[in-house]
């Protein structure tokens, strides 16, 4: 560990004590790095454009919801156990979608998740019981309102940290290259001996983990659940991931943190100043960063300052 | 859900009715199709902007009718209006992405599609809006079928226009640049071709069919800012089942998927209707997919 490292834990620790007004918004934080790097794994480590990551999201969040729901459990077991459950959900779903999906490349893969995620929306909009368009309520926290967000916000950090370490791991492992290799150049990699549907889908199912355990904590820390609003929302989270991934820098392993960091902050200080033209803001936002700015942050800081924030690995070139 | 889908054979009128409505949704789709069959195939991008092209030319026209015009004037207005928006499009964006790779081109559509969705939600609000022709409908069989009359104006001027497309293809000089251009762009460029003003066109035309789709669209059913993307999803699916560059299978393929989520809705119930939009889709792919897979192939 660097420096740094112990920098960002220490501040990590101390936050909500420092901000105590904020403690919602960065346990909030931690889900959007979640959904971040979560996505990075496809999009950017593998080159696969997913519009459809969200689906794992709210697979969770409705997973844990009805395990709250149906368990009879008291409030902690049942959602620490919902949440497992909603990444263990999640990953089988992955495992199904991903041998459907993922034989295909590129564009239809894309357009095919992109239709995933609205499908899921629509299915869980007349699907009665999980709520249908009314939407499911998660229980009421059994404490105080303050501590409440205190244990949500080390929850998420918790398991922030598991996916950060677990994915820093991969990447330098056999899987990040073989990945890697996948999104420089598909046939080569199937030509060299990997299996590359076999990796693919065993990408998706890592990312579905990471989204579906969370999404089941932030369905909690919501409160609400609606089918098209916050569990399969393309117009919020769906977009959100892709933005900060990409804003931060994709196919690196911090780009997707900075970004998710940048892009939370941005949006709580000035989102309420746009008055309802957020959501267009989003969509300029998007074109503008994949035409102006598509190596992200941090590929920017790598290309002018390669001697401090190169990786230490021996990367190929970033442009897919 | 079972109990609509034995109507079917109580009543087998009901059939008829859902077959011919079908059909004539199903040449809106045939429309639609074929502009992001011309840019896919030209460009080489997957446009998911498509669909919002349609549902702007159904603004375009509910526009032009508070402006006190007919409806009908709306259908040319709007696929000149679209042809604007296309060309400004391919000006500011598109350009920019032709030649890179299809991971940029997916994520800036995509960024446009929920630009203008968004856009369209602030400024005309998030209603279901639809316009009445005043041209009244057909009944057919003790009025057991209903076919409205613009329905059917819109299944005729879908035929032309493909008509259209595929004579201005084949016979015009800026066709037949079209053509060399998604053949060999480079080789293209070699021979005189300005290949950027070709994309412009290209783009701009394709903009344009939607815009008349869009146009028909508002007329015969109804717009709200989120329609985009079935539409999107709606075009991509008749493209792969029909191939590129296969204009009478994008005919058929268009309309069987009208026929399909006709009756699909009647049997699911309309809630239902979007995600099996959504769902055929992934089924198709997956069936193409599996079919090449055998071949040692994939979907390119």
């Amino acid at each position: 560990m660097k420096i740094y490292h112990y920098i960002i834990l220490l501040l990590a620790l101390a936050a909500p004590f420092l901000l105590p007004d904020y403690r919602t918004q960065l346990a909030f934080l931690w889900v959007m790095i979640i959904l971040a790097l979560s996505w990075d794994i496809l999009g950017g480590q593998m080159g696969y454009n997913s519009f459809g990551n969200i689906i794992f999201f709210g697979i969770g969040m409705y997973t844990c919801a009805v395990f709250q729901r149906d368990a009879g459990l008291s409030y902690y077991p049942a959602l620490l156990l919902g949440m497992g459950l909603g990444g263990i959900v999640a990953m089988l779903s992955a495992v199904i979608l991903g041998n459907a999906l993922l034989g295909m490349r590129g564009h239809y893969f894309s357009i095919g998740t992109l239709g995933l995620s609205i499908a899921a929306g629509e299915l869980a909009g007349g699907w009665d019981f999980i709520g249908a368009g009314s939407g499911m309520t998660t229980p009421m926290f059994p404490g105080a309102l303050g501590d409440r967000d205190i244990f949500f916000y080390f929850l998420f950090f918790a398991w922030t940290l598991v996916t950060f370490i677990t994915l820093r791991w991969l990447y330098r492992s056999r899987f990040g290259l073989a990945i890697n290799a996948i999104r420089d150049n598909e046939d080569k990699a199937e030509a060299m001996g990997i299996y590359t549907t076999r990796y693919k889908v065993v990408a998706w199912i890592i990312s579905a983990l990471f989204l579906g355990v969370i999404g089941g904590g932030a369905g909690n820390i919501i409160g609400f659940i609606d089918p098209k609003e916050v569990a399969f929302s393309g117009s919020t989270f769906g977009v959100w991931m892709i933005l900060m991934a990409i804003t931060g820098g994709k196919g690196t392993l911090w780009g997707p943190v900075i970004g998710a960091t940048v892009f939370h902050i941005t949006q709580e200080l000035f989102w309420t100043l746009l008055l309802g033209w957020q959501r267009v803001a989003l969509g300029l936002l998007i074109v503008l960063i994949v035409l102006f700015f598509p190596e992200g942050i941090l590929g920017w800081l790598r290309q002018r300052y390669p001697q401090r924030f190169a990786a230490n690995s021996i990367k190929p070139d970033q442009a897919s | 859900m079972f109990d609509n889908f034995m109507i079917l054979f109580d009543a087998p009128v009901f059939s008829i009715d859902l077959l011919v409505n079908g059909m004539l949704i199903g040449a809106i789709f045939v429309l639609a199709a074929y502009g992001m069959a011309l840019v896919w195939g030209v460009m080489n991008i997957i446009n998911v902007a498509q669909g919002e092209f349609v549902m702007l030319g159904g603004y375009v026209t509910l526009v032009v009718v508070k402006l006190g015009l007919n409806p009908l004037f709306g259908i040319p207005i709007s696929a000149l209006v679209l042809y604007a928006i296309g060309w400004l499009m391919y000006r500011s964006v598109i350009y920019r992405v032709v030649d890179r790779d299809v991971f940029t081109s997916l994520l800036a559509t995509f960024g446009i599609s929920i630009l203008l969705a968004q856009l369209t939600n602030q400024v005309f609000g998030a209603n279901v809006q639809t316009i009445d022709t005043g041209l009244g409908t057909w009944y057919f069989m003790n009025g057991d079928v209903t076919v409205a009359i613009i329905k059917v104006i819109a299944f005729v001027l879908a035929v032309f226009l493909g008509l259209v497309l595929w004579l201005f293809l084949k016979k015009s000089r800026t066709g037949q640049a079209i053509r060399a251009t998604s053949q060999n762009p480079r080789a293209a460029r070699i021979l005189g071709i300005d290949t950027h003003r070709i994309y412009a066109t290209t783009y701009s035309v394709s903009a344009a069919l939607c815009g008349a789709a869009g146009s028909l669209v508002v007329m015969a059913w109804a717009v709200h800012p989120y329609i985009g993307l079935p539409y999107t999803v709606r075009s991509f699916m008749v493209v792969i089942i029909a191939g590129l560059g296969n204009l009478p299978g994008v005919i058929m393929a268009g309309l069987g998927l009208g026929v399909a989520e006709n009756f699909a809705g009647f049997i699911l119930g309309t809630e239902f209707q979007i995600a099996f939009v959504f769902l055929l889709m992934i089924a198709v792919l997956v069936w193409r997919n599996f079919a090449l897979r055998r071949q040692r192939k994939y979907l390119k």
